[in-house]
């Protein structure tokens, strides 16, 4: 019989038992929604954690120089916290050594920063980020500016009182006001407001405006910083091969100056975006290692659950069986109608499945930062699991089906 | 020779019915020749369902031989019985035995695809034999809104689609009421008129009436094989 044939009538047969249909498909549909969510989930979370966590935290092709490393999501145990308290700050010396001996191209800044309290307008904040750093801090965090400009070197050498604020400490200090060439005291000191950094929205429900940053050298220092020591040096590297070459000099660099022993440990952080993903690249390798785990149990259970389906359906057609075969089916035609119609109920279930996932990755991506994408490889794997788990599940069924004998089929009721 | 459709030989036929052994045929020959029209009669246990079953090659025998448009089919395999029932016979059942989703034109076409006819050519001979058995107007209705007359035209209309060397008929008019019983019959003897062989399986004397030849079972055996002037239906 050909196939068109075969799958047509089972379309029929389906569409004639709508319900019943829906109930057997749903095994399948479930899994397959599920792998097609949960892969573009996935994926719209690495993505997310690539383009804004890391690239907007740490920086495009960016790494800092570290006490200690800021981005940590494994297990920090005691004995590692201690033996970072014990490690030597990163001191003006380091900074200077490293810009210096580095051979790859880069633009660096120093970095300290605090949280302080802010007065301007007649208004008061407490509790805002204020961080002093070089010129080319801008260059690294590549900030759009929605009015003014940054600090420029001149006034970074000068160490000038001038402080480019982000748009939520515009917002809450300066409502409805031009807050250029306003007057600030950060931390009781006064500064003179030269620019402000477009809105860069949330991360993970917190607010990326509510800062202030200033030139390094300017009065804010000796607040934010401990004499002789920053909290970070940042490096940017034109491309990501020359950022890895930077990274691995820049180990070197500070082996050297620190004086260490091939035995030692480095007593020292590098912090690159992607080390900063270490810790969600576990999860997720982990979410993908169960992804299978989890669809191939919804799938057996759908398996099952068609079989069952098949089953009844080949008691209740014994009849329609023995008129068929009186009719010249063969065996094989009746092994193939069944086959076939087991594996189009579960194909049109992992169809609507497939709908389903992905209006859920377009519910996930409409309502929340996740930019989720659906795979054009798990719409593969679903539809060819859907054929693949009613085939297998019609196997059975088909073959009791294909062996009565025409005699007591067409006797029966 | 060449004009025999059905021949049989020392046929007979054993089921096991628990630890007893029931004998359903006991030895029957028979020999029905091309447009033939043969009534097989008896009481019920005589042997006539078994017959029936044998004759349709939905069974094999236990002993003997029986040959179909010159084709052993005794001894045939199962895939094979399924390809001499598919072209060499017509069924119609007493009860109706369409498919019920299915359109009469569905129903007439489901030989033709067990064939591997092609669509095109499938609908062309199921609308024909449709028409023949004065369906033409009936096409796309489904079993439940046909009389019970019309189901059985169209069971024979798809009996006859394939153009089998034998139409075999089991209590054709046995769920029918007496007008559309004559009315049936009336398509039996015009098929007959055309040419077509027909073995009828029936206890329904009126039915045996129309045909040109009645055997009657007993017991497993022939009991008699009689050619009678045959009546026209009024």
């Amino acid at each position: 019989m050909p196939l068109v044939e075969a799958v047509r009538m089972a379309l029929t047969t389906l569409w004639t038992q709508k319900l019943k249909s829906f109930f057997s498909l749903l095994g399948v549909l479930i899994g397959v929604t599920f792998l097609i969510a949960v892969v573009s989930i996935v994926q719209g979370m690495n993505v997310y954690m690539e383009d804004e966590f890391a690239n907007r935290l740490v920086g495009l092709n960016t790494f800092q120089v570290r006490r200690m490393p800021n981005f940590n999501m494994g297990n920090i145990t005691d004995e590692m916290w201690r033996e970072w308290l014990r490690r030597p700050r990163i001191n003006y010396g380091d900074a200077s050594f490293i810009q210096a001996k580095l051979e790859t191209p880069a633009v660096f800044s120093r970095s300290c920063d605090d949280r302080t309290q802010i007065v301007a307008n007649g208004k008061s904040a407490r509790d805002i980020r204020v961080e002093v750093v070089d010129p080319g801090y801008f260059t690294i965090k590549n900030y759009d500016f929605s009015a003014g400009r940054p600090f420029t070197p001149q006034e970074a050498r000068a160490g000038l009182p001038v402080a480019v604020i982000g748009a939520d400490v515009e917002e809450k200090m300066f409502p409805g006001i031009d807050p250029i060439g306003k007057s600030i005291a950060i931390g009781g000191l006064p500064y003179r407001v030269i620019g402000v950094v477009a809105k860069q929205g949330t991360l993970f429900g917190l607010s990326l405006d509510a800062f202030i940053v200033a030139p390094f050298d300017s009065p804010l220092k000796r607040i934010a910083c401990r004499l002789g020591y920053m909290d970070e040096f940042h490096v940017q590297a034109p491309t990501v091969a020359q950022m890895n070459e930077a990274v691995a000099q820049t180990e070197g660099l500070m082996r050297i100056r620190r004086q260490l022993r091939p035995a030692q440990d480095n007593n020292f952080a590098i912090q690159t975006a992607e080390g900063a993903l270490s810790g969600w690249k576990k999860i997720s390798a982990v979410l993908f290692a169960a992804l299978p785990g989890l669809v191939a149990i919804s799938l057996v259970v759908g398996g099952i659950v068609i079989m069952n389906i098949m089953l009844m359906a080949v008691s209740e057609r014994t009849r329609e069986i023995g008129i068929r075969k009186a009719l010249g089916a063969k065996r094989r035609d009746i092994l193939a109608q069944f086959v076939i119609e087991s594996a189009t109920i579960s194909t049109v279930g992992a169809a609507i499945g497939i709908v389903l996932g992905i209006l859920l990755a377009f519910i996930v991506k409409a309502t929340t930062p996740l930019p989720a994408a659906v795979a054009p490889w798990s719409i593969g794997v679903g539809v060819f699991l859907g054929i693949f788990v009613g085939m297998v599940a019609g196997v059975y069924p088909a073959s009791r089906a294909s062996k009565l004998d025409p005699i007591t089929a067409l006797r029966a009721e | 020779m060449t004009d025999v459709v059905i021949q049989i030989v020392d046929l007979t036929r054993e089921y096991l019915m628990g630890a007893e052994r029931v004998q359903a045929l006991r030895g029957v020959s028979l020999e029905i020749r091309r447009n033939e029209y043969v009534a097989i009669m008896g009481p019920s246990g005589s042997g006539k369902s078994t017959m029936m079953n044998l004759l349709g090659c939905l069974d094999t025998p236990s002993t003997g031989e029986y040959w179909l448009n010159g084709q052993e089919v005794s001894r045939m395999p199962d895939d094979a019985l399924a390809r001499v029932r598919n072209k060499e016979i017509g069924f119609v059942f007493q009860t109706f035995n369409l498919l019920p989703r299915a359109s009469a034109l569905q129903n007439v076409e489901l030989p033709l695809v067990y064939a591997g006819v092609s669509a095109r050519e499938r609908r062309d001979r199921s609308r024909h034999a449709l028409e023949r058995v004065g369906l033409g107007n009936r096409m796309d209705h489904r079993p439940n809104e046909l009389s019970g007359g019309q189901r059985q035209r169209v069971a024979i209309a798809r009996a006859l689609v394939n153009e089998p060397s034998i139409l075999l008929a089991d209590e054709p008019t046995g769920n029918l009421d007496s007008a559309t019983s004559a009315d049936v019959m009336r398509v039996f003897d015009l098929l007959h008129r055309q040419g077509q062989t027909i073995v009828v399986v029936t206890h329904e004397g009126d039915i045996a009436a129309h045909a040109e030849r009645v055997v009657t079972l007993r017991d497993g055996r022939i009991a008699s094989d009689a050619r009678q002037e045959k009546i026209q239906a009024a």
